[in-house]
């Protein structure tokens, strides 16, 4: 009888469960809450506009590796979220075929140009949302009410305009769940959902608190220093969805922790600096298009030291 | 997990991983394996030099005789387990792929020991480190560094603490588990007697919280032991891999870092395996060297898992034949545990000194998953005991680039496995390490 062979492979020999696809579906899971509730306060358009980033995300994705001849990869989901991230960073009414750009935006030119999942060094949605803001400023800002569908201005241009907040206006509670005066992008209003969808992402271990905690808490101590409602700031614009979900995007931001640390609060410093002294009104986007860039410095700057290696100048303990 | 490691968990900052437990077997008192027909003892079976023949083809040999030996410092003795005829040297090719001499050897069953085995004579610590030589004994946790090398640092003169390593972090196997409920007492005695040889003023016997059972056992008769001059202490460690690996468990038990390239008695430490520590007490009251020991045998592969004693040499098949056989379609045979076990092609391998288990798996899982892109998500940065980026490292082996990977410390990976366990893109970030620490070599001797 001939000897038995056996599989011989290298070690480990065991591997966790987790994989790309069930972190992007974590992901999905976390995001979807604050879209119905989107979907329930802006009305059926908004479901159609997220549909359409999505599925628009998901084909250029497939057509991309189709005809550069590559593996197919929409399979781990990745495209599914950069869609439904870039329609959470649109108006309620927004356009579908300038919406379609946005998609081809994030996944052909920032994300497949570049290499694919993980290779690129800026967030796609929000590259995509910047230049659908350069490109159609009008519809961009085109903001109307949650239920009333009537035209308005964001809390946070409000507040920079220098309007005194009345309890009919913007309230904190209103920030949290939405209420009929409520005004933002489609998936930045339903705060108290997003911030339970980032929690279930801390529970999933698919993120660490860092950058969430040091990018909010920095705006929150900076615009009350700078003597601005420190709540209101916190809970106004897309600082929660881009806190939550965009600034923790793995590929562009720092690896390890103390990078992450500089990297989040590096984000709060610019948000309070647009929001307070630029023209504009509000400052997330580029906040983080900003330290997406940064991110190789920093992950250079903060690269970590092996165990054991002592710090520069501090002699070994015992040699 | 305490509350402060559930904070550190949660904010990404808790080295190694959570490998299921698996130890199934916790509860297997040993079962002795009667030694078999014949054994095939490789003549490397340590860290260090390999040993030669001192026996040729047609003598016989006794229980406890030396088979092999070497004169360099860093090796140990090699010893027959059980009496017979010697059929010839060979050569076999052990699971890291080194060639090596075997001592193949015939039993006659008398089970006759060597008339050479008596309990050694100490009369100074120089003969304590000579009887140690002489009993054969290596690391017995896995990695197999010869023992007598440690208790030569007496010398030295620089050790206070006396770390006993019982985490066996390794999913599976309870070989070290049950010397603890079994040989309670030994392990005991095995530390007395090395403090005094060191002059330590505390040991601590470190042992995963994962087995409760052989803390309670640990921790009565410590107290008992306990006296002011030398303080004994069980601490519950975290059970989460790598813990039992040797810089780490210096750290989690007295906070102290072992720089790269320096070793544990560099911060005043000597680990030692709590199996070795027992057989150590052992060999000194009766004199029997290291020819069998204590190995897990499990996984779904084989009928019957346990613990059993088997004598060094008995090659796998025999194992497995007296645990109940294969399952129908066993195919992947580990010699050690699942994150840094060694897989074979021939269940006609022999078992070496170092060996703590025999896991035999059946069905799919032997084939890796596809590499996926790396999302840059930061796990395996998170998880690398030595603190390295592993994904990082990845991509300069791929570029070839041999100055980046030393710059970035691929010289200090363990080859734990943590970065290639956890990686959700499925990646052989260990197995690339590996690569590239050979390669950082190769460029290196170029120059």
């Amino acid at each position: 009888m001939m000897e038995k062979r056996f599989i011989v492979t290298s070690s480990p020999h065991l591997s966790s469960t987790s994989t790309t696809r069930h972190i992007m579906l974590d992901v999905i899971i976390a995001l979807l809450p604050a879209g119905i509730a989107a979907c329930v306060m802006f009305g059926w358009y908004s479901a159609v506009l997220i549909a359409v980033t999505v599925v628009s995300a998901v084909l250029f994705e497939y057509l991309f590796r189709i005809i550069t001849k590559r593996e197919n990869s929409i399979g781990d989901l990745s495209a599914v979220v950069t869609g439904l991230l870039l329609a959470y960073n649109l108006p309620p009414k927004f356009p579908i075929w300038m919406a379609v750009i946005g998609s081809f935006i994030a996944i052909v030119i920032v994300k497949q140009f570049f290499g694919g999942i993980g290779q690129n060094f800026a967030n796609p949605a929000i590259t995509a949302r910047i230049v659908l803001m350069t490109s159609f400023p009008t519809a961009m800002t085109a903001w109307l009410t949650a239920y009333d569908g009537v035209s308005s201005a964001t809390p946070l241009a409000m507040m920079k305009a220098g309007t005194v907040l009345t309890p009919d206006g913007p309230t904190i509670l209103g920030a949290l769940i939405g209420n009929v005066d409520t005004i933002g992008c489609i998936g930045e209003v339903s705060r108290l959902l997003l911030i339970a969808g980032g929690i279930y992402l801390m529970i999933r271990k698919v993120i660490v608190p860092i950058i969430p905690l040091c990018y909010i808490g920095t705006v929150g101590l900076l615009t009350w220093i700078a003597g601005a409602d420190p709540v209101m700031q916190m809970l106004s614009g897309g600082l929660i969805l881009g806190a939550f979900f965009m600034a923790t995007d793995y590929a562009t931001s720092p690896t390890n922790a103390l990078g992450r640390v500089i990297f989040g609060v590096g984000c709060g410093i610019l948000t309070v600096v647009i929001r307070l002294w630029s023209n504009l009104p509000e400052g997330v986007s580029y906040s983080i298009l900003f330290m997406n860039i940064l991110t190789p410095l920093i992950e250079r700057a903060t690269f970590p030291r092996p165990f054991g290696v002592p710090r520069k100048g501090k002699e070994v303990a015992k040699s | 997990m305490g509350f402060k490691g559930q904070i550190a968990a949660l904010f990404g900052l808790e080295k190694g991983v959570h490998p299921p437990h698996y130890k199934n077997t916790a509860k297997c008192a040993t079962v002795e394996m009667p030694a078999p027909e014949r054994v095939v003892v490789s003549m490397l079976q340590h860290v260090g030099a390999p040993c030669v023949p001192t026996v040729a083809k047609g003598d016989s040999v006794a229980i406890g005789q030396v088979i092999g030996d070497s004169t360099a410092y860093v090796s140990a003795p090699i010893h027959s387990g059980v009496s017979g005829k010697v059929l010839g040297i060979g050569e076999i090719i052990l699971p890291n792929g080194t060639r090596t001499a075997t001592v193949e050897i015939e039993n006659d069953g008398e089970g006759r020991i060597f008339e050479g085995v008596k309990p050694p004579h100490i009369h100074s610590k120089e003969d304590l480190v000579t009887a140690v030589r002489a009993s054969g004994l290596v690391g017995l946790g896995g990695a197999g560094f010869p023992t007598h090398v440690k208790f030569a640092l007496y010398k030295e003169d620089c050790i206070d603490t006396l770390v006993i390593n019982g985490a066996e972090c390794e999913p599976y196997i309870t070989a070290d588990n049950r010397e603890c409920l079994e040989n309670t007492w030994d392990i005991m005695n095995g530390i007395m007697i090395m403090a005094e040889h060191f002059n330590a003023k505390q040991t601590v016997i470190a042992v995963e919280n994962n087995k409760p059972m052989a803390i309670a056992e640990l921790t009565k008769v410590a107290k008992t032991c306990s006296t002011e001059g030398h303080r004994i202490c069980v601490k519950s460690i975290p059970a989460q891999y790598p813990q039992g690996a040797e810089k780490m468990i210096i750290y989690s038990t007295t906070g102290r870092k072992v720089p790269p390239g320096k070793l544990p008695s560099d911060v005043g430490c000597v680990v030692m395996n709590i199996t070795s520590t027992a057989f150590v007490s052992r060999y000194l009251k009766d004199g029997m060297p290291l020819v069998a020991r204590r190995m897990t045998v499990d996984g779904n592969g084989v009928k019957n898992p346990g613990n059993l004693r088997v004598t060094i040499g008995t090659p796998i098949k025999d194992i497995v034949a007296f645990c109940g056989g294969y399952t129908s379609d066993a195919n992947r045979i580990m010699m050690g545990g699942p994150m840094m076990g060694l897989t074979v092609y021939t269940d006609e391998q022999p078992v070496l000194k170092q060996n703590n288990a025999i896991l035999v798996f059946a069905g799919a899982g032997g084939e890796k998953e596809p590499e996926q892109p790396c999302i840059r998500c930061g796990r395996c940065v998170g998880a690398c005991p030595m603190h390295l980026a592993p994904f990082e490292l990845y991509k300069a082996y791929l570029r070839g680039d041999a100055a980046d990977l030393t710059k970035k410390g691929v010289m200090n990976c363990v080859e734990c496995g943590c970065c290639s366990y956890i990686c959700p893109a499925k990646r052989q970030l260990t197995q690339m390490m590996r690569l590239g620490k050979a390669y950082v070599k190769k460029q290196g001797g170029k120059r």
